[in-house]
C-alpha cells in the first residue's frame, strides 16, 4: 500500500463527491415526478395511456443504463430535429445528458414502486372513505397517499442507493464524479489499487449515510402510526 | 323491547320516508343482480334485510349511497330524487356527495383506516368533510367512543383491536357525522361468535334512540327483536316484507319459509 498516494488521492476524490451526490439526488427528485405521472398513467384505466407507460417501463428496465447514457450523449446529436430544438445546448453537455439518462431510468423503476404502493392500499378503506363523502384529491391526500408512502419508502430508499452507485457510469462520458476522478488519478499515479479502494470507501460511506437517512424517516413514520400495521 | 319513540310500520302514521327506491335495477355486465326493487325506510325506522348469500343484499345497500351506480330506477333521499331512469351517467356527483355526507355506513370487514388511531378514525371525517374544528370533533369522538365502550382505546391503532372492538369503532365513526341514515352490511358476520354480542348491543341501543337504520343481517334473533320491518331478498327482488312478528312467524312465500328453516 502506498500511503502517500492514499493521502493525496483521498482529498481529490472527496472533491468529486458533490458531483456524485448531485447526479443521484437531482435524478431521484426529477425521476420521482416522472414516476408519479407514469404510475398514474398505468393505473388510469385509459388503455392508450397505460399502454404507453407500460411500454416505457418495459424498454427502460430491459436495457442497460450505460446504453441509455450513450444513446442520449452520442445519439441525440444525429437527429436534426434535436439539433434544431432549443434543448440542443443542454443535450450537448455531458452533465445534462447524464442527468437526463439517470432521471429517465430511475423514473421507470420508481413508477413500479409507486404503483405497488398505490395498489397496496386496501380497497375497503378507499370505499369507506368514499362512503363518508371523501373524494378526489382529499381522498388521495388523507387516505391513499399516507398509506402508499409507508409501503413505498423502503423500496424507494433502495432505489436511491442503487442510483447512487449507478451514477458512476456517468464517468464514461467525461463526467468527473468520484469514479471519474478515480480513473484520472489511477492513470496518473499508476496505483489503481490504492485509488479504487479509496473510491470504494467513499461510496460505502455515501450509501451507508443514505441508508441511515431513509431508515430514520421510516422510523419517524412508524412512530406516527405503524409501518408494520397493515389490515 | 320497547321503543321511546313511536315506531311506524310502513304506511302507518305520518313518518316521512328517509330513503326510497323505485324500480331500482342493477346489472354487472349481462348479469341482472337487482331486478326492480322498490323499497322504503321511514324516519326512526329500523329495517332489516335478510336473504341468502348472493341474493343482492349488499349490492342493494351499496346502491343506496352510490358505491355502486344503479343501472336504472330512482332513489329518493328525504324527498329529493337522485337517480332518474335512463339518465345518462346517472345521478350528479354533487348530489351523491351530499347524500353521502348525511349517511353513515358500517361494513362487514370494518374498513377502519389503518394509518390513523381510533380517535382519528372517528374525528377526521367531521373535520375534513363537515368542517368541524379539531377540538370539537375530538371531543365528540371521545364521547362516542365512550358510548361504544372504547374510551380507553382512543390512541390505539385499529390493528391492535379485536374484531368486535374494530366494529364498535366503525360504528362510532359512522355516528360522528350525525347521520340521518345508518347503513349496516352484515356488521357481525366477520366476527368470532363470542364477539357478536357486544356489537349487537351497541346497534340495539342505536335503535332505541330512534336512529333510522337499514341493517343487512343473518342474525334472525336481532332482526325479530329490533326491527320495525323485515325485508326478504331473493334473486335480486324483494320476495316478501312486513313486520317481523308476522313474516318471520308466518312467512307467506315458500322461499322465505325455506330460508327461515335453513337458518335455524
Ligand atoms: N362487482 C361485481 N361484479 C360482478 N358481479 C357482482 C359484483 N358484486 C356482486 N356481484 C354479484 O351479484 C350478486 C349479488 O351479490 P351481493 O349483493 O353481494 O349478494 P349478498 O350481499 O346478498 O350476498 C352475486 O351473484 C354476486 O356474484
Ligand atoms: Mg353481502
Amino acid at each position: 500500500m502506498r500511503w502517500d498516494v492514499v493521502a493525496t488521492a483521498f482529498p481529490a476524490l472527496l472533491s468529486a463527491v458533490p458531483m456524485t451526490l448531485q447526479l443521484a439526488f437531482i435524478a431521484v427528485a426529477a425521476g420521482f415526478f416522472l414516476a408519479v405521472l407514469l404510475a398514474v398513467a398505468r393505473l388510469s384505466g385509459i388503455r392508450g395511456l397505460s399502454g404507453l407507460a407500460y411500454a416505457y417501463v418495459y424498454v427502460i428496465r430491459g436495457t442497460p443504463l450505460l446504453l441509455q447514457i450513450f444513446f442520449i450523449y452520442y445519439g441525440a446529436g444525429q437527429f436534426d430535429a434535436v439539433r434544431a430544438s432549443p434543448f440542443w445546448p443542454i443535450l450537448r453537455e455531458a452533465y445534462w445528458c447524464a442527468l437526463l439518462a439517470l432521471s429517465l431510468n430511475t423514473a421507470a423503476y420508481g413508477s413500479e414502486i409507486i404503483r405497488g404502493g398505490l395498489m397496496s392500499v386496501p380497497k375497503g378503506q378507499i370505499e369507506a372513505a368514499r362512503a363518508f363523502g371523501l373524494s378526489g384529491m382529499r381522498l388521495f391526500r388523507l387516505i391513499v397517499f399516507p398509506q402508499a408512502l409507508r409501503v413505498m419508502l423502503p423500496a424507494y430508499g433502495n432505489e436511491l442507493i442503487l442510483l447512487l452507485k449507478a451514477t458512476s457510469l456517468a464517468s464514461t462520458i467525461t463526467i468527473i464524479d468520484v469514479t471519474g476522478m478515480a480513473r484520472t488519478l489511477a492513470s496518473q499515479t499508476y496505483a489503481p489499487v490504492e485509488v479504487f479502494v479509496c473510491a470504494g470507501v467513499i461510496y460505502l460511506a455515501l450509501t451507508t449515510l443514505s441508508t441511515l437517512a431513509v431508515q430514520s424517516v421510516e422510523g419517524r413514520l412508524r412512530r406516527r402510526g405503524g409501518l408494520a400495521l397493515q389490515g | 323491547m320497547t321503543h321511546p319513540l313511536p315506531r311506524p310500520v310502513d304506511g302507518a302514521g305520518a313518518a316521512l320516508p328517509t330513503i326510497e327506491t323505485r324500480d331500482l335495477r342493477k346489472n354487472f355486465g349481462a348479469v341482472e343482480v337487482l331486478k326492480s326493487v322498490s323499497f322504503r325506510a321511514c324516519e326512526h325506522q329500523v329495517v332489516s334485510i335478510i336473504g341468502a348469500s348472493g341474493s343482492g343484499k349488499s349490492t342493494f345497500l351499496r346502491c343506496l349511497n352510490f358505491l355502486e351506480q344503479p343501472s336504472g330506477g330512482e332513489i329518493r333521499f328525504k324527498g329529493e330524487s337522485l337517480h332518474i331512469d335512463g339518465a345518462k351517467g346517472g345521478a350528479r356527483q354533487r348530489d351523491i356527495e351530499r347524500l353521502r355526507r348525511r349517511t353513515g355506513m358500517v361494513f362487514q370487514q370494518f374498513n377502519l383506516w389503518s394509518h390513523w388511531t381510533v380517535l382519528e378514525n372517528v374525528a377526521k371525517v367531521p373535520m375534513h368533510v363537515h368542517g368541524v374544528s379539531k377540538g370539537l370533533a375530538e371531543k365528540r369522538a371521545i364521547e362516542l367512543l365512550a358510548k361504544v365502550g372504547l374510551a380507553g382505546k382512543k390512541d390505539a391503532y385499529p390493528s391492535a383491536l379485536s374484531g368486535g372492538q374494530q366494529q364498535r369503532v366503525a360504528i362510532a365513526r359512522a355516528l360522528a357525522v350525525d347521520p340521518e341514515l345508518l347503513l349496516f352490511d352484515e356488521p357481525t358476520s366477520a366476527l368470532d361468535p363470542e364477539l357478536v354480542g357486544e356489537v349487537l348491543t351497541v346497534i340495539r341501543s342505536l335503535a332505541m334512540e330512534g336512529r333510522t337504520m337499514i341493517v343487512v343481517t343473518h342474525e334472525m334473533g336481532f332482526a325479530r327483536e329490533v326491527s320495525d320491518k323485515v325485508v326478504f331478498f331473493h334473486n335480486g327482488r324483494i320476495e316478501e316484507e312486513g313486520a317481523p312478528g308476522e313474516i318471520l312467524k308466518r312467512p307467506q312465500s315458500p322461499r322465505l319459509g325455506t330460508f327461515l328453516s335453513s337458518t335455524r
